[in-house]
């Protein structure tokens, strides 16, 4: 068991001819993930990577059967890319994409209201990977390991340092989702936190959150009554200045609110063991397991 | 990105918003033009556009009862630099004056409306105590602060509208002008992709109109591409020289107080760095996200925005190599330092894909660089250089 996806998944790229669509399905293909096809308005018919190439999700969908797409089109396009993945029976959507407007973003999550069996993961995210299943996003496979952790982070490069300290401390990782740092996403802390309860594989979860937004206090409550498996957590950005957008579009501290110590605060009252040192997320786990 | 008050008060008449008419000053001499632009016969309010609020409570709005006073408040801040609780020591400069006709105030409400990112939609904050810090009045009195959600269309029903109307006690009249004002101002956030809309004081006239004295406006930087007329208002002179220059180079990046600059790929991991550093007891002078491929060019410019801080001592490059190989990053790393003939110490921590072969290619290339594969490691020994 895994969340998300796994070895049954079948995925398309949306704007799988563009060169890092391309670099990145490969990988993914390499990793064994299984990459059905691509959709690249206008180039349909021709083939890419040794999969068809079509003009619409809608095709897409109707001769492969795809249930996953991963989105890499121009941030400009985006909005009308994820509407479109929805509309054609995508089940799975995990925008990659980062620099989408809010207001887009807005819209889709409203447009995304219609369709209640569809899940959005990003944008502005890592992607999702299943270590030694599937992988869908931009992650180096190389530091994953198949285990029983399962992480969740709203930052891509974060994400890897806890994957790579994890696979160091020998437990591994069952699923790893980044949900992206723009200020309005799809998949929340909530959503992942509530499928790794579920899940059989996953036995404890790492929670990497970030400065700004309240994001992190949410889970703190949810966590507090609905999670039974033990929680680490690191929260980047102690060091950031008020007012100062930090790279994410939703890292920033507004109005005294979001800091890094709010966020360590309320996650050690719902019990969760906080990590001040990114370097110690690895070795705490292994001491609470 | 910010607009300038007056700016922002031009995009409001677009749009029909009741504002004061004003004149900018922006050299020494317009004075006598724009205030033939006014109204002047009782005075007028002067104030300084700079991108930051707390403006008057250091002198720089001010009522003006003569062309003498507006002349002296002039002298006091064109081509100066204005100092408030919200900018740094340095203050930001004074290049435009805008002189305004005056407002008979009976009254100062607070109107806004902001990204509500748990709600995942747009929020209407409204708030009988006007020309306070908001902040502050939702943390001592938050029944005074009304909140509602914009539906997905990005507007207000009419019975919201009323129920603002009779929590505020509007007669009829106010209720239409306050209906118009709202509105108007959903469609401007939706039309311009703002972040933020605020107007602190929405007021109430003596002569029971209302009235946006004030208005504060925040563009999504993601949408400037389709916002051409709004980016041509960009005033770089209110921004931070290295970050606007970063912005111009694709890269992130912030300025801060310490002594060792910072290179990181990814944002998050680059709080984490600075994070780390201060937890050993060092202090960062930057965050600086170089993106998601370290490549040679990116990683000279970098070099070069770090540098021109004169108060780093020393720089930790930590850069989780991913799909790129970390020995190809450490060859980028390597022509950096030579190209600009860096000569302070640099510890590069490189993890991922090759790091072994990366920080070997840094340790034999003879430069002042140190190799680590451990964040904790290259934290410790860059605090122990710059001591």
């Amino acid at each position: 068991m895994s969340v998300l996806i796994d070895k049954n998944t079948k995925a398309i790229f949306q704007g799988f001819t563009g060169s890092q669509a391309t670099m990145h399905a490969e990988q993914c293909i390499n990793y064994g993930t299984n990459i059905v096809g691509g959709v690249t308005p206008g180039k349909g018919g021709i083939e890419h990577l040794n999969r068809p190439v079509f003009n619409s999700v809608k095709d897409a969908c109707s001769e492969t059967n795809a249930n996953v797409s991963v989105i890499f089109v121009p941030a400009r396009f985006t909005k009308a890319a994820i509407i479109e993945a929805a509309e054609s029976g995508i089940k799975l959507i995990i925008c990659i994409t980062e620099g989408v407007p809010v207001i887009d973003m807005i819209e889709v999550i409203n447009e995304l209201k219609n369709y209640p069996e569809v899940r959005l993961v990003g944008p502005n995210c890592p992607g999702v990977i299943t270590p030694g299943e599937a992988k869908l996003g931009i992650m180096p496979a190389d530091i994953h390991m198949k285990g029983s952790v399962g992480i969740v982070s709203r930052s891509g490069t974060l994400t890897y340092e806890a994957v790579k300290q994890t696979t160091d401390a020998g437990i591994g990782q069952s699923s790893c989702i980044g949900i992206g740092g723009d200020p309005v996403n799809g998949t929340s802390f909530i959503d992942c936190l509530e499928m790794f309860e579920k899940d059989q594989q996953t036995e404890s979860i790492v929670m990497v959150g970030e400065i700004g937004g309240t994001a992190e206090e949410e889970a703190a409550e949810f966590i507090k009554t609905n999670i039974s498996k033990p929680v680490v957590s690191y929260i980047a950005g102690v060091t950031a200045p008020k007012g100062k957008r930090m790279g994410h579009a939703g890292a920033i501290i507004s109005g005294g609110k979001g800091t890094a110590q709010d966020k360590f605060k309320a996650l050690e009252l719902a019990g969760v063991s906080v990590v001040t040192d990114l370097n110690l997320i690895g070795s705490r786990l292994k001491e609470l397991l | 990105m910010n607009l300038h008050e007056y700016q922002a008060k031009e995009l409001f008449e677009e749009y029909d918003l009741p504002v004061s008419r004003r004149a900018i000053i922006s050299e020494k001499d317009q004075i006598q033009e724009a205030l033939e632009l006014i109204n002047f016969n009782n005075g007028c309010v002067a104030k300084v556009q700079a991108h930051t609020g707390g403006r008057g409570k250091v002198g720089g709005v001010k009522i003006c009862k003569t062309i003498e006073d507006v002349q002296q408040f002039v002298d006091q801040w064109l081509g100066k630099r204005i100092k408030t609780i919200q900018t740094d020591e340095n203050g930001l400069p004074v290049n435009v004056i805008s002189v305004e006709e005056l407002t008979d105030v009976d009254k100062e409400l607070y109107l806004s409306l902001v990204i509500d990112r748990g709600a995942k939609c747009v929020s209407i904050i409204l708030s009988e105590a006007g020309g306070m810090n908001i902040e502050e009045v939702a943390e001592k009195t938050p029944e005074k602060i009304l909140k509602a959600e914009l539906n997905s269309n990005f507007k207000i029903s009419s019975d919201q509208i009323s129920l603002f109307a009779r929590n505020l006690a509007f007669n009829k009249t106010q209720e239409s002008e306050f209906k118009h004002i709202v509105e108007n101002c959903c469609k401007i956030f939706k039309d311009k992709d703002l972040s933020l809309l605020e107007i602190n004081p929405l007021v109430i006239t003596k002569a029971g109109a209302l009235h946006c004295l004030d208005a504060k406006l925040n563009i999504d930087e993601n949408a400037l591409f389709r916002q051409e007329q709004i980016a041509e208002k960009r005033d770089a002179s209110q921004e931070d020289s290295r970050e606007f220059e970063a912005k111009q180079n694709d890269l992130s990046y912030v300025a801060l107080d310490g002594n060792i600059g910072c290179m990181v790929n990814g944002a998050g991991l680059a709080m984490g760095t600075m994070d780390t550093i201060k937890l050993y007891d060092g202090e960062p002078a930057n965050f600086l996200d170089v993106g998601g491929t370290a490549t040679k060019e990116r990683v000279s410019s970098a070099f070069k925005l770090i540098l021109s801080d004169k108060n780093v001592k020393g720089i930790l490059v930590n850069i989780f190599g991913g799909i790129v190989r970390c020995d190809l990053i450490a060859e980028g790393i390597i022509e950096a330092i030579k190209e600009i003939n860096v000569e302070i110490p640099i510890v590069v921590r490189l993890q991922g894909n090759q790091s072994n072969l990366g920080k070997k290619l840094l340790n034999e290339s003879g430069l002042n660089v140190i190799g680590e594969d451990s964040l904790q490691l290259a934290a410790k020994k860059v605090v122990d250089l710059v001591k």
